[in-house]
C-alpha cells in the first residue's frame, strides 16, 4: 500500500472536547495530521471537520472506523478517492516597497487572490485554492521576503449528491 | 412565581445519581468517598436498596466493578472522588476497556467555579481516561444529569461492551433539578450492527460447508452475547473442534469431545498445530490478540478466514480475513446455523487426536514439592469445575487456564488484554458480590497478591467468601521465566521478599493455611471449601517451575516449546518487532 495523502471528513457533534476526541485518536494510532479544519455544518449542533492524514490505506481505513466508533462522531468518510471540491486559504504578509509593489500585485492578479492589508513596507495576500496553487503562490512570493503566513487547511466536500 | 413542576420530584444531584442508577438496576456500588463526592455519600442513607461496599483503594473499587459486570452481564459501578481518587481507578479502567467489560465509572469532581484552577484534589480526569472509556462525561448541570447516566449505562451495555465515565461536580451534586428519567436515549453518533449481512453469511456458509480441516476459534463475545447454546449447535452440526482465546475459556464446555483447549503463546501444542494445519478458521468474537496469533505473518498460513464481531474496528486489523460479518455474534450463529449442513470431519478430528495423544501438553509430573500445576487441578478435583476462577496476569494465570477444566459458561474472569496484577483479589471480590451462590476462587500470584492485598480488609468488612489461593513461588514469574529463557538466567530483581500471607490473614481475620507438601494440597482446598466465610491458602511451590507449551516472542504458532527445558533461547535482539 502506498503512503499518500488521505481527506476524511467527520460530521461531529458541537460539544466541548470533541476535537480533543479527534485528535487524541489520530495521536494514539500513530498518525500525525497534517490539516484540520472545523467549522459549523449545515445543520444545528452538528460541525464538519476536515482532517488530512498521510498514511497507507489500510492504517487509515483502520483509524477511521475508530473515529466512527466515537460517540460524538456522526458520520466520517475517507472522501480521498472520490470526486471532491478541496480548498484552503492562507494569508501571506510579503514585504514589499515601492520597487517592489506592483510586481507583487500583478502576481497576486494572476492568482486571483486579494491584497487585504497594505502597510508602508508589507502587503497581506489573502489567497484560496488547492494545496499547490497556494504553494505556487508562495514560492513566488518567497524572493520579497515573507514576514509571516498562516493556512487553514483543507475544507472539502464531494461534489455532486450527498456523500 | 411560575411553577416549577411536580415539587416533589424536584431533587439534588445526589440523589438524582441514586434515582437514576436504581433505575438502571444497580443494586451495588464499589467506592470510596472523598471531599467531592460528600453529598452523593450523603444520599445514600435514603436509597437502602443501593448496596456500598467500601473498597480501600479505588483500583481495588474499579477491578470489583469489573468482576462484578463479568460475572453478571450486567454493569458495574464503581464511584471515586476528585483527584487522586480518580486517577487511582485509571489501571483498573484501562483494564474494562481493552476486555470489553461494561463498568460505569463515577468520579466527584471539584465544584464547578473551581475547574481549571488547579484547585485542591481537581484532576482532568475525562481528558485523562479519553483513551481508555468507550465514552465520558463531564456533567455541568443537575438538570442533565438523569440523561448523562441513562446514556452511559446504554453505551457500557450494548454493542462492544466498555466502560464509561461520568464526572460530577460536587455543586452539580448539590445543585436541584426536576427529575425526569428518560425512556430513551438519543445518541445520533452511536450506534451498532446487531444483525449480521445475509449476503456475508452465505459467503460464509459456503465455506464452512466446503471445508475439509474447519476450526473454531472461540472469543471473548460469546460469553459477551451469551451464544454459549449457538456454538454449541454450530460445532456439532458441523463437527467443527474448538480452541478458544484465553477470554473464550468458558465459551464452550472444556470436557466437550470436540474442545481442543486454548491456542496461543501458552496454549495447548495440539490447538496451536490446528491453527496452522486448518483449511478454514471461523474467528467468533475474538480480536487476533498477539498473544493469541503468535506472529501475525505465519498465522494460519492454510487457512480462510471467517472473522464474526461486533466491532467492524476489529476487521482486518492484525490479520487478513476473507470473510468478515460484522453483528452480534449470536444473531450471527443463529442465521448461519439454519443454513449448514450436517458434516463429519473424521480424519481432521482424528488427526487433532492423534496430536493430542502425542503432544499431551498438560502432563504433570510425579513431586513431593507442591507443583502449581497440581494445585490448580486439584481445585477443579474440588470444585468439580463448578466455581468462577479468577485470575490476575502471569504465570498463576495461564496454569489455572490450562490445568482448570472449565465446563460452566462465563467459569473463567481473567485479566487478558491488559495483564493486569492486582485485578485478582478485587475482581474475585466483585464476581462473589455479583454471583453469591457461586464459589468463587482467587489464583493470585505472590507478586499481584501485594498489589491489591489491601482488599482484605474489605472482604473481611463484607464477608464476602472468595476463596483465595496463593501460588507462591517466591518470584515475579512470568518474568524470572522470560529471564531464564531468553536473558541467560539473569533473575534481576524478579525474586521476592515475601511476608507471612498466613499471618496476614489471619491479621485480617481471614483463616489461612500455608502448604508445602504436595499430599497437604487437596486437604486444604477442602477446609478452604468447608468454611463458610473468605479463606486463604499460601502455596508454597516449586519456585522455577515454567509455564509451558509456549510460544516464544516473534515465532509462529507452528514453534511450540515443550516440556522438558528447552537450552537457554537466544536474547531478543534490540529493535526486533515482536511484542514481548
Amino acid at each position: 500500500m502506498s503512503n499518500t495523502k488521505h481527506t476524511l471528513i467527520a460530521l461531529v457533534e458541537d460539544k466541548p472536547g470533541v476535537l480533543n476526541r479527534v485528535a487524541s485518536l489520530f495521536r494514539r494510532r500513530g498518525f500525525n495530521i497534517e490539516g484540520i479544519a472545523v467549522g459549523r455544518s449545515e445543520q444545528p449542533g452538528l460541525s464538519r471537520m476536515t482532517v488530512v492524514v498521510g498514511g497507507d490505506s489500510a492504517e487509515v481505513e483502520q483509524v477511521r472506523k475508530q473515529l466512527d466508533k466515537l460517540i460524538n462522531v456522526v458520520r466520517v468518510s475517507d472522501i480521498t478517492e472520490e470526486d471532491i471540491v478541496a480548498r484552503e486559504l492562507a494569508l501571506i504578509k510579503v514585504n514589499a516597497t515601492a520597487s517592489t509593489r506592483s510586481e507583487i500585485i500583478q502576481i497576486v492578479d494572476i492568482f486571483r487572490a486579494n491584497i487585504v492589508d497594505v502597510a508602508a513596507d508589507s502587503l497581506t495576500v489573502e489567497v484560496t485554492g488547492d494545496e499547490d496553487k497556494i504553494n505556487s503562490l508562495f514560492e513566488l512570493l518567497r524572493r520579497f521576503g515573507i514576514k509571516e503566513m498562516t493556512r487553514t487547511g483543507r475544507v472539502a466536500l464531494t461534489r455532486g449528491g450527498i456523500a | 412565581m411560575l411553577a416549577r413542576g411536580d415539587p416533589f420530584m424536584r431533587k439534588t444531584g445526589a440523589q438524582i445519581l441514586c434515582e437514576s442508577l436504581i433505575r438502571e438496576g444497580v443494586e451495588v456500588i464499589f467506592g470510596i468517598l472523598g471531599g467531592a463526592l460528600l453529598p452523593i455519600y450523603d444520599a445514600f442513607p435514603q436509597y437502602p436498596q443501593l448496596r456500598h461496599i467500601l473498597v480501600r483503594h479505588e483500583q481495588g473499587a474499579a477491578h470489583a466493578a469489573d468482576g462484578y459486570a463479568r460475572a453478571t452481564h450486567k454493569a458495574g459501578v464503581c464511584l471515586a472522588t476528585s483527584g487522586p481518587g480518580a486517577t487511582n481507578l485509571v489501571t483498573g479502567i484501562a483494564n474494562a476497556y481493552m476486555d470489553s467489560s461494561p463498568v460505569v465509572a463515577i468520579t466527584g469532581q471539584v465544584a464547578r467555579p473551581f475547574i481549571g484552577k488547579d484547585a485542591f484534589q481537581e484532576a482532568d480526569i475525562t481528558g485523562i481516561m479519553l483513551p481508555i472509556t468507550k465514552h465520558n462525561y463531564l456533567v455541568t448541570d443537575a438538570a442533565g444529569l438523569a440523561k448523562t447516566v441513562k446514556e452511559a449505562f446504554y453505551i457500557a451495555q450494548t454493542g462492544r461492551p466498555g466502560p464509561v465515565l461520568i464526572d460530577i461536580p460536587r455543586d452539580v451534586q448539590q445543585e436541584e433539578a426536576e427529575f425526569v428519567y428518560p425512556d430513551k436515549v438519543d445518541l445520533p453518533g452511536y450506534r451498532f450492527i446487531s444483525r449480521g449481512h445475509l449476503a456475508q453469511i452465505e459467503k460464509a456458509t459456503k465455506l464452512i460447508n466446503e471445508a475439509e480441516q474447519p476450526l473454531i476459534i472461540a472469543g471473548r463475545g460469546i460469553i459477551i452475547s451469551q451464544a454459549y447454546d449457538e456454538l454449541k449447535e454450530l460445532a456439532e452440526k458441523a463437527q467443527i473442534p474448538v480452541v478458544s482465546t484465553l477470554l473464550g475459556i468458558g465459551a464452550f464446555p472444556g470436557n466437550h469431545v470436540l474442545s481442543f483447549g486454548m491456542l496461543g503463546m501458552h496454549g495447548m501444542a495440539y490447538a496451536n498445530m490446528a491453527v496452522q494445519n486448518a483449511d478454514l478458521i471461523i474467528a467468533i468474537g475474538m480480536r487476533f490478540d498477539d498473544r493469541a496469533t503468535a506472529n501475525t505473518k505465519d498465522f494460519a498460513p492454510y487457512a480462510r478466514i471467517i472473522h464474526i464481531d461486533i466491532d467492524p474496528a476489529e476487521i482486518g486489523k492484525n490479520v487478513r480475513v476473507d470473510v468478515p460479518i460484522v453483528g452480534d455474534v449470536k444473531n450471527v450463529l443463529k442465521a448461519t446455523n439454519k443454513k449448514i449442513d450436517c458434516r463429519n470431519h473424521p480424519d481432521w478430528l482424528f488427526q487433532l487426536e492423534q496430536w493430542r495423544y502425542e503432544h499431551p501438553s498438560l502432563e504433570i509430573r510425579q513431586n513431593d514439592e507442591v507443583l502449581p500445576q497440581y494445585v490448580i487441578h486439584q481445585i477443579c478435583e474440588a470444585t468439580q469445575g463448578d466455581a468462577i476462577v479468577v485470575t490476575g496476569v502471569g504465570q498463576n494465570q495461564m496454569w489455572a487456564a490450562q490445568h482448570f477444566v472449565y465446563t460452566k459458561p462465563n467459569s473463567l474472569i481473567s485479566a487478558g488484554g491488559l495483564g493486569t496484577m492486582g485485578f485478582e483479589l478485587p475482581a474475585a471480590m466483585g464476581a462473589k458480590v455479583g454471583r453469591p451462590e457461586e464459589v468463587v476462587w482467587c489464583i493470585a500470584g505472590d507478586g499481584g497478591f501485594q498489589m491489591t492485598i489491601q482488599e482484605l480488609a474489605t472482604i473481611a468488612q463484607e464477608k464476602i467468601a472468595v476463596k483465595i489461593a496463593i501460588i507462591n513461588n517466591g518470584y515475579l514469574g512470568m518474568v524470572r521465566q522470560w529471564q531464564e529463557l531468553f536473558y541467560q538466567r539473569r533473575y534481576v530483581d524478579t525474586k521476592l521478599w515475601n511476608p507471612d500471607f498466613v499471618k496476614i490473614a489471619e491479621a485480617y481475620d481471614i483463616p489461612g493455611i500455608r502448604v508445602k507438601r504436595r499430599d497437604e494440597v487437596a486437604p486444604a482446598i477442602y477446609k478452604a471449601m468447608d468454611y463458610a466465610g473468605p479463606f486463604l491458602i499460601d502455596f508454597v511451590v516449586e519456585p522455577e517451575e515454567d509455564v509451558y507449551p509456549m510460544v516464544p516472542p516473534g515465532e509462529s504458532l507452528a514453534k511450540v516449546l515443550e516440556m522438558p527445558k528447552p537450552e537457554i533461547l537466544e536474547t531478543p535482539k534490540p529493535g526486533a518487532v515482536s511484542n514481548y
